[in-house]
C-alpha cells in the first residue's frame, strides 16, 4: 500500500504544475499586472509612477514566464512572475496576500474553523439522515411512502438552496424569532448561531441525498445476498441495516470520503448569509480583489485537497472490501 | 431503530436548544450597555493612514488617527476646523528669492508656500505595546523573538501597554512615510508635484531600499517638511495650492509614532500579521479592541482621549432637530463601538428592524417598504418604520455623475458647433429625472454642472441651470428638460437629421461599460430607448472591469459612464476632471473625457488658485458655460444617501466628508434594550404543531413496518 501512495504522491506532481501554470495564465490572460496595481491602489489619483511602484514593491515587475534580460539560461526562468510566485506553493509557502500584505497561510488557519463549525455538523448530521430517510424509503419501496418520499425528494432539491437560508431567516429569525438570523460568536453561544444553518443546510440538501442514497440500496436489496438472508428467516429490519447498509458502503465512501476534504473550504452562500466568518467567500472576493496570491494559493490547496480526497477514498475501499488491494 | 433514536434525539436537543435561545445575537451582559452597533459589508484591507483610501476604511480609522484638521461635524457648506492643530493655518507666500508676498500674490510669483501647523500641547497616544518600558526606560517590546510572541494574533495578547504625547516629529515621520516607495502610499505622486523635494526624497529612499545597508529617513534631505519644535511643524509646498489645507484633514497627513513602525517591523509580529496595517496606532477618540476583519472589528473609548467638548452651534435647524441637546458636553460619548461583517442585505435589513442595528441605509428592494412621499414628493419614513420611530435623514453625498464623451472621437469628439450640438442633443435626449424615478427611487438631484450642492460654485435656481439642456419654468420655480424636438431640431443641425447621417446610414454610437450584474439590463434597455428617440442606435459595449479601464486608459470609447467622489469641499476638486492637462489618455490623469478646451483650461488655472470670492464664483460661472455649451459630458446626478436610525441614536447627522462622527453619536440604551425585547418575544408553538404533524405522519409507517415485521415472524 505504502508503494501505492508514493506513486500516487509523484503524479500528483506534474498535475500541479499543470494545475499552477493554467491558472496563471486564465490569470493573466484577463488581467495584467498594470490592471492588478490599478484595482489594488484603487481608482483615484494613481499615475503610472504608483503602479510602477507598486509592481516592484510586490514582484510584479518581471515578466511572466521567460525573462530575455536575465543573464543565464536558469535566470531567464526563474527570474519571472511564474517561477517566484509559483516555486513556494509545492512547500506550501502560501506567501502574503498582494492587497493586504497579510500572510495567507495564518488567514486559512483563523477562517477555517468558522467553516468546520457549520460544515462538520451539516456533513454528518446530513449524511445521518440522508442515509437513514434512504433507508427508510427503500424499506417501504413501492408504497406510498417510498412514493410521496421520492417526490418530496425531487422537489426539495428542485429549490435553490437561496430559497431555504432566506426563508429559514424569516421564518426561524423574524417571525418565530428563535434563532439570530445571522452572527457568529465563540464558546457556548456558538450553539444558537449555529443551529440554524445547520438544519438550514441539511435540509436543503436532503433531497439529492435521499434520491442518491435510495437508489444504492435498491440496489443492494435485489441482490442473492439479501434474498439469502431472508430465506433465512431475518427479518427485514435486520437484512437492511445490518446486510445491506454494510455492503452499501462501497459507493456511499465514493461520495463521501472525497467531500470531506473540501468541508474546510466552506460554502459561499450560507457563509454569506449568516455571516459566517469563514473560507467560503475567500477565494471569490480575492478574484474580485485581483488578489493573484490568494487566488493561487486557494486553487493550489483545492487541488491537493481533491488528490488527497480520491487518494482516501482509493484507500477507504480496502477497509470496506476485503477483495481490494493495491499489491 | 438504533437510527430512528438518534434522529429524535438530534431533534429533540436541537429543539430544546432552540426554544430556549432567543434571537438576541449579542451577549446577555451587554444588553444595557451603551454599544453602538453597526456593520460593514466589505473587508477593510488598509488601516495604515499611509495606504489607506477607501471610504470603508476611513470610517474605521478616522475614529482612530487624527490629522491637524476636521470638517465641523454640523455646519454646512463644510468648515475647517483644528482637531490637534491649534488652529486652522494660514499660508505664507514667498517668491523666489525668499521675499514674503502678500495672500493675494498671483500664483506665477509664488515660489514657496509655508504651511506652519501648531499641535496642542497634551495630546497623548492610545495605550499601546510599542510604547511600553521596563523600569530603566528602555522599550520592552522591540526585540521580540518567536517564543515572546507565541499565539498572539491581536495587539491585545501583549502583558503591558504604554503612551506618550504627540509631537510634531510624528507628523513629519508621516510625510516621510508617504515618500517611502515601500509604503505604496496612493496620493504620492499627487503630493510630489506640491511638496518641496518630496520626489527627489523618495528616489534617495528607493535607492537606499534597494542598497545593502539599512537606511533611515534621516538619511536623505526632505525640504518640504521642517520641524520647528516640539510641538510645530512645516509644510512647504514649491507652488500656491490654496486646496491644500483640505489635505490636512485627510488621514494621510496623521500623525505616526516611529515607535509603531519600529515595533510593527519586527519579522515576528508580520508572521503573525500583527501589522500598523491591521492595528493603527493613534490619538483619537477610540482605539481598535478586536478586530477580525471576516467577522467583526470593536472600537472602544481610548482611555488617553483628551479632553474634547461637542459643538455648540451649527446649521439652520440643528437645535430643532435636537442636534445641539450635548452642546458642551465631554466627548466621545459611546464607550464601545461593535461592527459585524455583513454581506447580505437581507439578514442585515432585518436585524435593524429587530433593533439589533442601531442604523441602516435602504436598499431598492426595501425601499418601497421603507420610504413613503408626501404630497410635496418630500420622502419621509414608512409607516412601518414611523411605527418604530425609526429616523430617516437624507444628504446629497459630494458625488458628481456623469457619461463622457470621448472627445478624441471622430463621432462624438471635437469642439465644433455641430459636435457641440450632437452632445448636447443627447443630453437632452438622455432624461435622467426618468432614469432618478426608475433606477434610484428618487434618490438623485439632477446635476448642472460637476458641482454638487453644498460646495462653493454650486448654485441652485434658474442661475444655476444649463441652458442647453434645460429651460427655466417660471410658475414652477423649478428647472424643465428642454423637449426632444429640440433635441432632434439639434441632432439635425450637427448633420444627422432623424439620426441619419450625410449618406443616409444610421449614427451609431457606443457605450462603453463594466455593468456585468444583472440589474444592468433594464439600465441599458433605458438609455437605448432615449438614443432611439433621436434616431440614433446605441450599441452596447459591456466588458469585464480591467478591460474597460485598459480602454479608458487609451480613448478607446465613445460614451463612458463615470463618477468622482470629492476628496474635499472646493470646486477644485471637480473642475479639474475637465482640466486639458489632466487628460487621461495623454497625461494618465483624472480628465476621462480627455476634454481639453484652452478657454476653459485658462479660467480653471485662474480659479484654482483663488480663495472662494465673488470673483472665484463668477470664474466658476464661466467654466460652467463653456462646459455646458461643449458638453463633453451629459451631466447625470448629485446621488442622495438615505439613512435610518433608530430613535435611541442621538445626534446622528450624515457627514459624507468628515469621517470622525462617531464621536458625536449618544445612544439611551435602556430605551433600545426595553424596545428589543418587545419586538422579539419568540414564538414557539408552531415548532410543537411541526412536531406534532411529524409524529402523527409516521405512526402509519410504524404500523406498517410493525405489521410487516410480525408477517415475517
Amino acid at each position: 500500500m505504502l508503494a501505492y501512495i508514493i506513486r500516487r504522491i509523484l503524479y500528483a506532481i506534474p498535475i500541479l504544475i499543470g494545475v499552477n501554470i493554467i491558472v496563471f495564465v486564465l490569470f493573466f490572460v484577463i488581467n495584467s499586472p498594470d490592471g492588478m496595481a490599478r484595482s489594488i491602489l484603487g481608482e483615484k489619483n494613481i499615475t503610472q509612477e504608483d503602479v510602477d511602484n507598486w509592481k516592484r514593491q510586490n514582484g510584479y515587475h518581471l515578466p511572466l514566464f521567460f525573462n530575455t534580460a536575465a543573464a543565464g539560461v536558469a535566470k531567464k526562468f526563474t527570474q519571472t512572475i511564474f517561477f517566484q510566485k509559483s516555486a513556494k506553493l509545492f512547500v506550501f509557502d502560501f506567501g502574503v496576500s498582494d492587497t493586504n500584505n497579510l500572510d495567507i497561510t495564518s488567514q486559512i488557519w483563523e477562517r477555517m474553523w468558522a467553516s468546520l463549525t457549520i460544515a462538520v455538523p451539516t456533513f454528518l448530521l446530513g449524511l445521518l439522515v440522508n442515509i437513514t430517510i434512504s433507508m427508510i424509503v427503500a424499506y417501504y419501496r413501492a408504497t406510498y411512502v417510498d412514493f410521496w418520499g421520492t417526490i418530496v425528494a425531487v422537489i426539495i432539491m428542485s429549490v435553490s438552496q437561496l430559497f431555504y437560508i432566506i426563508g429559514g431567516q424569516w421564518l426561524f429569525g423574524k417571525l418565530f424569532r428563535l434563532f439570530p438570523i445571522s452572527g457568529y460568536d465563540a464558546g457556548v453561544e456558538l450553539l444558537k448561531f449555529v443551529i440554524l444553518p445547520v438544519v438550514i443546510g441539511i435540509l436543503s440538501g436532503i433531497g439529492g441525498g435521499i434520491r442518491f442514497y435510495r437508489t444504492i440500496f435498491l440496489e443492494e436489496v435485489n441482490r442473492d445476498y439479501v434474498r439469502t438472508a431472508r430465506a433465512k428467516g431475518m427479518s427485514e429490519s435486520v437484512v437492511l441495516f445490518k446486510h445491506a447498509l454494510k455492503n452499501a458502503m462501497i459507493p456511499i465512501l465514493t461520495n463521501v470520503v472525497l467531500a470531506i476534504p473540501f468541508l474546510f473550504m466552506g460554502s459561499l452562500v450560507m457563509e454569506a448569509f449568516f455571516a459566517i466568518p469563514g473560507l467560503g467567500s475567500f477565494t471569490i472576493e480575492a478574484i474580485q480583489a485581483q488578489d493573484f496570491a490568494i487566488v493561487r494559493s486557494m486553487v493550489y490547496l483545492g487541488s491537493v485537497l481533491y488528490i488527497v480526497g480520491l487518494l482516501m477514498t482509493d484507500i477507504s475501499y480496502t477497509l470496506v472490501d476485503p477483495r481490494i488491494r493495491f499489491d | 431503530m438504533h437510527f430512528f433514536k438518534q434522529i429524535v434525539f438530534l431533534t429533540c436537543f436541537a429543539f430544546i436548544i432552540g426554544c430556549g435561545v432567543p434571537n438576541n445575537p449579542y451577549p446577555k451582559s451587554e444588553q444595557e450597555q451603551e454599544i453602538y452597533y453597526s456593520t460593514f459589508s466589505e473587508e477593510p484591507k488598509h488601516f495604515d493612514p499611509g495606504v489607506s483610501y477607501s471610504s470603508d476604511e476611513y470610517r474605521f480609522i478616522q475614529q482612530i488617527y487624527e490629522p491637524p484638521l476636521q470638517y465641523h461635524y454640523l455646519k454646512r457648506p463644510y468648515e475647517l476646523i483644528p482637531l490637534t492643530a491649534e488652529k486652522v493655518p494660514i499660508p505664507r507666500y514667498f517668491d523666489a528669492a525668499g521675499r514674503a508676498l502678500p495672500a493675494d500674490a498671483a500664483a506665477d510669483s509664488v515660489a514657496r508656500a509655508v504651511y506652519e501647523i501648531r499641535i496642542r500641547p497634551g495630546t497623548m497616544y492610545q495605550p499601546h505595546p510599542c510604547f511600553a518600558k521596563d523600569k530603566t526606560g528602555e522599550l520592552l517590546f522591540h526585540n521580540l523573538t518567536k517564543a515572546d510572541v507565541r499565539g498572539f494574533t491581536e495587539v491585545k495578547d501583549f502583558s503591558m501597554t504604554g503612551t506618550r504625547e504627540l509631537v510634531a516629529a510624528d507628523y513629519v515621520y508621516q510625510l516621510q512615510r508617504m515618500a517611502d516607495p515601500s509604503v505604496s502610499c496612493p496620493i504620492f505622486s499627487t503630493l510630489a508635484d506640491y511638496i518641496l523635494g518630496m520626489g527627489a526624497y523618495s528616489e534617495a529612499l528607493g535607492a537606499s531600499e534597494s542598497s545593502a545597508g539599512g537606511f533611515s529617513y534621516s538619511d536623505a534631505p526632505f525640504p518640504g517638511v521642517k520641524i520647528v519644535d516640539r510641538y510645530t511643524y512645516q509644510i512647504i509646498l514649491k507652488t500656491k495650492y490654496p486646496q491644500f489645507v483640505y489635505w490636512l484633514a485627510m488621514p494621510f497627513f496623521s500623525p505616526m509614532p516611529q515607535e509603531a513602525i519600529d515595533f510593527y517591523s519586527q519579522p515576528v509580529l508580520q508572521e503573525r500579521n500583527i501589522t500598523i496595517d491591521r492595528f493603527p496606532v493613534g490619538t483619537g477618540p477610540y482605539r481598535i479592541e478586536t478586530l477580525v476583519p471576516y467577522k467583526e472589528i470593536v472600537l472602544v473609548k481610548n482611555e488617553h482621549f483628551r479632553v474634547e467638548r461637542y459643538p455648540s452651534n451649527g446649521a439652520p435647524g440643528d437645535r430643532e432637530a435636537g442636534l445641539l441637546d450635548d452642546a458642551w458636553d465631554i466627548i466621545p460619548f459611546l464607550p464601545r463601538v461593535v461592527y459585524k461583517l455583513e454581506k447580505e442585505y437581507i439578514p442585515r435589513w432585518n436585524k435593524f428592524l429587530q433593533g439589533y442595528y442601531d442604523g441602516s441605509g435602504i436598499s431598492s428592494d426595501t425601499f418601497d417598504r421603507a420610504i413613503a412621499f408626501d404630497d410635496t414628493g418630500d420622502p419621509r419614513a414608512s409607516e412601518l418604520l414611523q411605527a418604530k420611530h425609526i429616523v430617516l435623514r437624507t444628504s446629497v453625498r459630494p458625488t458628481t455623475l456623469y457619461l463622457g464623451f470621448n472627445m478624441q472621437d471622430d463621432i462624438v469628439g471635437g469642439y465644433t458647433a455641430d459636435k457641440q450640438k450632437l452632445r448636447q442633443a443627447i443630453s437632452i435626449a438622455l432624461d435622467y429625472e426618468e432614469y432618478i424615478e426608475i433606477f434610484l427611487n428618487g434618490r438623485g438631484v439632477i446635476s448642472q454642472s460637476p458641482i454638487p450642492p453644498g460646495i462653493f460654485g454650486y448654485e441652485a435656481g434658474e442661475v444655476g441651470i444649463n441652458p442647453y439642456v434645460y429651460h427655466w419654468d417660471v410658475q414652477a420655480g423649478r428647472p424643465v428638460r428642454k423637449s426632444l424636438e429640440e433635441a432632434r431640431r439639434l441632432l439635425a443641425e450637427s448633420g444627422y437629421p432623424d439620426g441619419l447621417d450625410k449618406d443616409g446610414n444610421p449614427l451609431i454610437v457606443h457605450f462603453d461599460n463594466a455593468w456585468t450584474s444583472a440589474g444592468a439590463t433594464p439600465r441599458l434597455a433605458w438609455m437605448r430607448r432615449r438614443f432611439e428617440q433621436l434616431g440614433i442606435t446605441m450599441e452596447n459595449r459591456t466588458t469585464d472591469y480591467n478591460r474597460f479601464r485598459d480602454k479608458v486608459q487609451h480613448a478607446n470609447f465613445q460614451i463612458i459612464s463615470w463618477g468622482w467622489n470629492a476628496d474635499y469641499p472646493d470646486a477644485e476638486n471637480f473642475m479639474f476632471l475637465l482640466y486639458g492637462p489632466n487628460g487621461r489618455a495623454k497625461f494618465g490623469g483624472e480628465n476621462t473625457a480627455n476634454y481639453d478646451n484652452p478657454a476653459y483650461n485658462r479660467l480653471f488655472e485662474k480659479m484654482k488658485n483663488m480663495e472662494n470670492s465673488p470673483a472665484r464664483l463668477e470664474i466658476i460661472r464661466q467654466m460652467k458655460q463653456v462646459l455646458q455649451q461643449d458638453a463633453p459630458w451629459v451631466f447625470t446626478y448629485h446621488p442622495v444617501s438615505f439613512g435610518l436610525s433608530h430613535q435611541w441614536v442621538k445626534n446622528s447627522k450624515p457627514s459624507p466628508l468628515g469621517g470622525n462622527t462617531l464621536k458625536y453619536l449618544r445612544v439611551d440604551a435602556p430605551l433600545r434594550a426595553q424596545n428589543r425585547a418587545a419586538w422579539n418575544k419568540p414564538i414557539t408553538w408552531p415548532l410543537w404543531a411541526f412536531f406534532g404533524v411529524l409524529i402523527l405522519g409516521t405512526i402509519p409507517a410504524v404500523i406498517t413496518m410493525w405489521k410487516r415485521e410480525r408477517g415475517r415472524d
